[in-house]
């Protein structure tokens, strides 16, 4: 019996308040049997323009086109070529390797901040492959992999990272926040899930200039509980909008586990249904899935059919960031115990199964990335790495704020270059 | 014109010069919004330039973010101002900051356009002043016209901006200029020169303040609603007082405050919202650090009190007649 001041006593048992928990921390072993993984064939492809309520099960289930043999099968089979799949192959490593070299470079104390994506390149690359150059991607900050597959220079990304004088951003925004909208990307803020709504702005526009062009948009599933991604979806429904919204389920929201987001109860798929927009639940380990997912609603997007959302089911095999330790909050194995494998290892079996590739094609490749990248990042350092001096003129500083510098920002400028003048002397030139 | 024909006025001049710009906002569309500025625009320049959105600030100022860097020239409205804070880290994180974070790779040209201020028994959540909490954004600039002249010159000059525009909107002052006395009737704006508005196209270069009434005694900063009721007891009480509307808050003309404050030695400065961090502080503080050599007296404030806005007090609230008076009398003592 429980009484409440100025209530009757009640015989229900008291509330109690439920604090999800990941089922698996350091010292546990991880068994990921428990889920469900359907045949490669199971999940049917509905026509482009099906109606949203017509593919809730799509929410739920699971599209897979590689099973764990190598072989591509079932309805949702993009069926590409051999030099499209090494084409694919070839950015997913290369993605791959720059991440290793930049992750050992901040290690090195040459950059504050890195961020890689190891595990879950197919959700940017296979993604972005399967979209028109000219669609504008929203990313955040883990899809370094759009950059990549649209043939950004390499050390045009360095010098980002590095802050040097050859970073176009002026050293202002965060390692891996950069900006190319001549590639088609947008520039990337640090704030969680804004770039939802601009890019259902973006694609409305597009639509309303009868344009052709679609936009896609990633975040991860942790800040699919932000505000922004909600109002994104109920713009996007009600002006149905041409734009793809990813979801990259990745397991882990720096230390929080997708319990915080919601995942306990359902899929982030799901999330599609009460918008009445389409939605799709993709191994996201799965390069082709991917594709073929994306294609779906890229197509259907550009015939006025509306939305999309596709869930990318994945694992973050790293650390959030440089300045995360996973081993403090997951089990040490839980990456490899992941039951869909790694994308890569997975898109180079699937081509050997095809005969058109093989071990020693791979370790080839692995060696010409590592060097490229490995040359590109000594190009790079000519132009200076973070903290080694200063890269770029004072009075950048206050320039970009406004179109035309105001007179408070005139002043303040001219007070900093007489503070820099007096600590460096007046003819101080950035390194 | 009154006001809100000025502003409905630019709106519809500048949809018919630039193709680019759209008017999105709650109810702007068919019904051409609560307070009416959008009337008429959605039926003379189509359905996908001016157009109803869910009730969603966040999403409001998100998708015109979007819209801006595809190359539109979005003029969003809040429905009042005291809505615009669930919008607010787009206003602040996202298109304050996107042509500094991307050195000019995208921009944000949008004017958000809001009612605001009290005087209308909209109790706690329709008559705020948020004016300070947007200039301390870096990258927005924050516009308040206090008659329809203005408006209208003003918000063409917002919407032809290249950089994201906080357009304050005084609703108190939308059909006529306030006195101050909520007991006395409203005077149309047909009785005002300032409603003499020219159909066409014209603009008033932003951060540029207007000498209301030149004098000798002292000068008195204000803007929107307060300009009126700021001038009605000035002539009431037969004082000289130069009498500055701003007009523009972000970017500020500093030059017209020093030299008004430099010739007469006394500011008095006078706004509706909250004291405490308000933007007469920061006023304060400039006349002081440009003109304090020329002081006779204590720069001082006559502002609302630091209270949510009150429903049935909502005139010992404002900054009327007797408190204005007060520190008028106080400031010419000095």
């Amino acid at each position: 019996m429980t009484e409440t001041p100025g209530r009757p006593a009640s015989n229900l048992p008291p509330l109690s308040l439920h604090i999800p928990e990941p089922r698996y921390r350091p010292g546990d072993t991880p068994d990921f049997g428990d889920i469900a993984i359907p045949a490669v064939d199971a999940t049917p492809r509905p026509g482009e323009a099906t109606k949203p309520d017509a593919m809730r099960d799509l929410c739920y289930g699971l599209v897979r086109v590689l099973d764990f043999d190598g072989q591509a099968k079932g309805p949702w089979d993009p069926k590409l070529t051999p030099d499209r799949l090494r084409a694919m192959l070839r950015y997913m490593m290369l993605v791959r390797a720059f991440d290793d070299r930049m992750f050992r470079a901040q290690r090195q104390g040459k950059t504050s901040f890195y961020m890689k994506s190891t595990g879950e390149e197919a959700t940017s690359v296979a993604s972005t492959m399967a979209i028109d150059r000219s669609d504008m991607c929203f990313p955040s900050y883990r899809q370094q992999g759009i950059l990549i597959v649209r043939d950004y220079p390499l050390i045009q990304m360095m010098n980002q990272i590095y802050s040097n004088r050859g970073d176009h951003l002026l050293g202002r925004q965060l390692p891996i926040m950069y900006s190319a909208p001549e590639h088609g990307f947008f520039s990337i803020s640090g704030n969680l899930a804004t770039q939802y709504p601009q890019a259902v702005g973006w694609a409305m526009a597009s639509a309303s200039k009868g344009d052709n062009r679609i936009a896609t948009v990633w975040c991860g599933e942790g800040s699919s509980a932000e505000g922004d991604f909600h109002s994104a979806l109920t713009f996007a429904t009600v002006y149905n909008a041409p734009v793809i919204f990813n979801v990259v389920n990745n397991q882990w929201a720096i230390s929080s586990f997708s319990g915080f987001a919601g995942g306990e109860r359902t899929t982030f798929a799901a999330r599609a249904v009460g918008y009445g927009i389409a939605g799709l639940r993709v191994d996201g380990n799965d390069p082709l899935a991917v594709y073929a997912a994306t294609q779906w609603a890229a197509d259907r997007a550009r015939t006025n059919n509306g939305p999309t959302l596709i869930e990318h089911f994945t694992y973050r095999a790293e650390g959030h960031s440089t300045s995360d330790d996973p081993s403090a909050y997951r089990a040490a194995d839980e990456a490899t115990a992941w039951p869909f494998g790694d994308p890569i290892a997975r898109l180079a079996q699937h081509l050997e199964t095809l005969g058109e590739w093989d071990g020693e094609r791979q370790e080839a490749l692995r060696k010409e990335l590592d060097d490229l990248v490995k040359t590109t990042q000594k190009q790079s350092e000519k132009l200076g790495i973070l903290g080694h001096g200063m890269h770029q003129p004072f009075e950048t500083m206050f320039q970009d704020v406004f179109e035309e510098m105001p007179w408070h920002l005139k002043e303040q400028s001219k007070q900093m270059l007489a503070e820099q003048e007096a600590k460096f002397g007046p003819n101080w030139k950035p390194e | 014109m009154n006001m809100i024909e000025a502003i409905n006025s630019a709106m519809d001049v500048m949809l018919g010069r630039d193709d680019k710009m759209v008017v999105m906002g709650e109810d702007v569309g068919f019904f051409g919004g609560v307070f009416r500025a959008t009337a008429g625009l959605q039926k003379k320049h189509g359905k996908t330039r001016v157009f109803d959105t869910p009730i969603n600030e966040c999403g409001i100022i998100g998708v015109a973010v979007g819209m801006g860097a595809y190359g539109l020239r979005p003029v969003p409205e809040i429905q009042f101002a005291d809505y615009i804070y669930p919008g607010l880290d787009q206003l602040v994180s996202e298109a304050a900051r996107l042509r500094y974070r991307s050195a000019g790779d995208f921009i944000c040209p949008m004017t958000v356009r809001t009612p605001f201020g009290g005087g209308i028994f909209g109790g706690q959540t329709h008559s705020q002043s948020p004016e300070s909490i947007m200039t301390h954004i870096c990258g927005v600039k924050t516009v308040i016209p206090s008659n329809p002249y203005d408006a209208k010159g003003l918000l063409i000059a917002a919407i032809e901006d290249n950089d994201p525009v906080v357009f304050l909107e005084p609703k108190r002052i939308y059909n006529g200029p306030f006195s101050g006395y909520y007991d006395r009737p409203v005077e149309p704006w047909s009785k005002h020169e300032a409603s003499a508005v020219p159909e066409d196209y014209y603009c008033i270069e932003l951060g540029k303040a207007a000498t209301v009434r030149a004098g000798e005694a002292l000068t008195i900063l204000a803007y929107g609603t307060m300009v009126h009721v700021t001038k009605t007891i000035v002539e009431e009480m037969g004082v000289d007082a130069e009498i500055i509307d701003l007009r523009t808050l972000l970017p500020l003309d500093i030059d017209a405050i020093e030299t008004s404050v430099k010739k007469t030695g006394r500011c008095l400065i006078i706004h509706e919202a909250t004291r405490t961090s308000g933007f007469g502080a920061e006023l304060a503080a400039l006349v002081q650090e440009r003109c304090f050599y020329h002081l006779e007296a204590p720069v001082e404030r006559v502002t609302g009190f630091d209270t949510p806005y009150p429903h049935s007090l909502e005139w010992a609230y404002f900054p009327g007649p007797v408190r204005i008076a007060t520190a008028l009398t106080k400031i010419l003592k000095d």
